[in-house]
């Protein structure tokens, strides 16, 4: 009575088919971030030591550490932080908890999508016309934290309104009606509970604003500076820069220096994901709707 | 001296804690409520009753101002609450929400513990000032005896309030109210997310808490207005039908339309 029909048969065959199709298409995807990790650990692993981190680049770079440009990217990322997550928090806070839904947060909102699409090296322009030559800070960590801030302000926006409207209705609907302000809920039952997200949001955003190069080229990133920066004042060497340069700008680089180079980037951009990735595990399991 | 200025309080709390005048409401071009006259008594639990859409929930909801959150919410005519017109032009929104309180449909705890989410409310109004742990502890307590969820939860007070049981969550909610000391609880259908041994523990706390505050209870289930209300007011496609107490207006409603619909027929 309950046999299999020949149509049962052949229902199930189509079904195994796409199970595998679509199981080989996810094998395929991480092919290449382990061949990557694969190739830089081979060819740049021997590099790494205490003083390829920590000493000057020496011999016109093709010897010695990377040390200068470590710093400057912690530098150039850390401004950029500053002037980004305030702002983008804030943007973010009255997008979601004080806006409407009218013309004028409709354009805003389309700004911010537009922004986000912006190709880097026109922020790049952006960045020399605006910080470098208007606002009079020269080609400095100043200038080229904040092209960076700009570009990576969408990023901080969306994924902060995003851990804003996960916080769910009824938790604000609870609070106006005891009689809150809206400041007084956001920041007491808001922001609380959606700062998880924020964080993981701002987290990410470090990784990626680690590895970009167009935008600081031209704004506060040097080829090769002899003295690590004393202020926002002045220039600095990058890591993403860096490698850059000792991939193709420099003669007589040994092989495994630029791959040492890449291979500390990715690790510091790895680093900065697998702390979001555990901030955000932790911060969940303390929650619960 | 000091009983005879209770007293003068005493004699001062008017006979109803709400009363409506031509009350008219619109949502855009839609009108929701017609003429709404309600004289509701102070201390008593009144429900009101009606069927799907017969704007019982948007009375509900205009006598605390949370209506016109929606933006496109029209009012005309009058709600004194405590013969004071909350529509009138010097009322302040946060004193009218503080002496209104509002249980809702589903329990909506704040997710922190259930002693945070007593003292809420009560932090909220307090300004600056600093409570100290005792006072704290002594509101916890007296907030918590009253919903008679004390014996439950003393305990574990630091547990999460999003872990209780629905009943237990929706006690809390009624219990949050309490601290900052309201005249009137609005309650719209606080039992309809609970199973029926939830409904009875809920409906017997509503009941426990008639005389201390005017209840205003918004109920799909006739049979609860029946059990847990004094007096009850059915609507009907935006308008007051009857308002009778609550032990009349089921053996003898004075409308064609309150018996048809009690007895079934519609809704």
């Amino acid at each position: 009575m309950f046999a299999e029909s020949s149509l049962n048969v052949r229902n199930k065959r189509v079904q195994n088919l796409f199970r595998i199709l679509f199981m080989m298409m996810t094998i395929l995807l991480i092919i290449p971030v382990i061949i990557i990790l694969g190739t830089l650990i081979a060819k740049g692993g021997s590099i790494i030591s205490f003083d390829f981190l920590f000493t000057d680049p020496t011999n016109g770079m093709t010897a010695g550490g990377i040390f200068p440009a470590l710093l400057g990217t912690i530098w150039i990322v850390a401004v950029a932080l500053l002037a980004s997550v305030p702002l983008g928090i804030a943007a973010a806070i009255y997008l979601n908890e004080y806006a409407g839904d009218n013309w004028f947060t409709r354009i805003i909102q389309l700004a911010i999508i537009n922004l986000a699409g912006v190709p880097s090296i026109v922020h790049a322009l952006f960045g020399v016309g605006a910080f470098v030559i208007f606002f009079g800070f020269g080609t400095s960590i100043l200038a080229a934290s904040l092209t960076l801030a700009i570009m990576t302000l969408p990023v901080v926006i969306v994924s902060t309104r995003e851990s804003l409207r996960a916080v769910p209705q009824a938790f604000r609907e609870a609070c106006w009606n005891m009689g809150a302000t809206r400041w007084q809920t956001i920041r007491r039952v808001v922001l609380p509970n959606a700062v998880s997200g924020i964080l993981t949001g701002i987290i990410l955003e470090v990784s990626r604003t680690t590895g970009e190069t167009a935008p600081i080229m031209f704004t506060g990133a040097a080829f090769f500076l002899p003295f690590l920066p004393q202020s926002v004042f002045d220039q600095t060497m990058a890591l993403s820069l860096h490698l850059f340069v000792v991939a193709t700008q420099v003669p007589g680089v040994p092989d495994n220096l630029p791959f040492g180079v890449a291979l500390v980037l990715i690790a510091m951009v790895l680093l900065m994901n697998s702390i979001s990735i555990a901030f955000r595990m932790y911060l969940r399991g303390k929650k619960k709707w | 001296m000091h009983t005879a200025s209770a007293e003068i309080i005493e004699n001062t709390i008017p006979e109803y804690a709400i009363r409506t005048r031509k009350l008219n409401l619109w949502y855009g071009t839609f009108q929701a409520l017609f003429d709404v006259d309600l004289n509701i008594r102070n201390g008593m639990i009144t429900s009101l009753i009606g069927p799907s859409g017969c704007g019982k929930s948007t009375f509900l909801r205009s006598v605390n101002r949370i209506n016109e959150r929606l933006g496109y919410v029209r009012i005309n005519g009058t709600i004194d609450v405590l013969d004071k017109n909350i529509y009138d032009p010097d009322v302040e929104l946060v004193q009218v929400r503080k002496k209104i309180g509002m249980v809702f449909q589903r329990p909506n705890p704040l997710p922190s513990s259930i002693r945070e989410n007593i003292l809420f409310g009560h932090k909220l109004h307090a300004g600056g000032g600093k409570t100290s742990k005792a006072d704290q502890d002594e509101i916890v307590e007296a907030s918590l005896r009253q919903v008679l969820l004390w014996d439950n939860v003393k305990d574990h007070l630091n547990k999460k309030a999003t872990d209780l049981s629905l009943e237990e969550q929706q006690k809390l909610c009624i219990a949050r109210l309490l601290p900052v000391k309201p005249s009137v609880l609005l309650m719209d259908e606080p039992c309809s997310a609970l199973d029926p041994k939830g409904t009875a523990a809920v409906e017997e706390l509503i009941w426990e808490l008639r005389g201390e505050y005017t209840i205003l209870i918004v109920t799909h289930n006739m049979a609860q207005a029946r059990r847990a209300s004094e007096e009850c007011i059915f609507m009907l496609m935006g308008k007051v039908v009857e308002h009778q107490l609550t032990q009349d207006l089921f053996v003898t409603p004075d409308k064609k339309e309150t018996a048809d619909y009690i007895e079934g027929r519609y809704g």
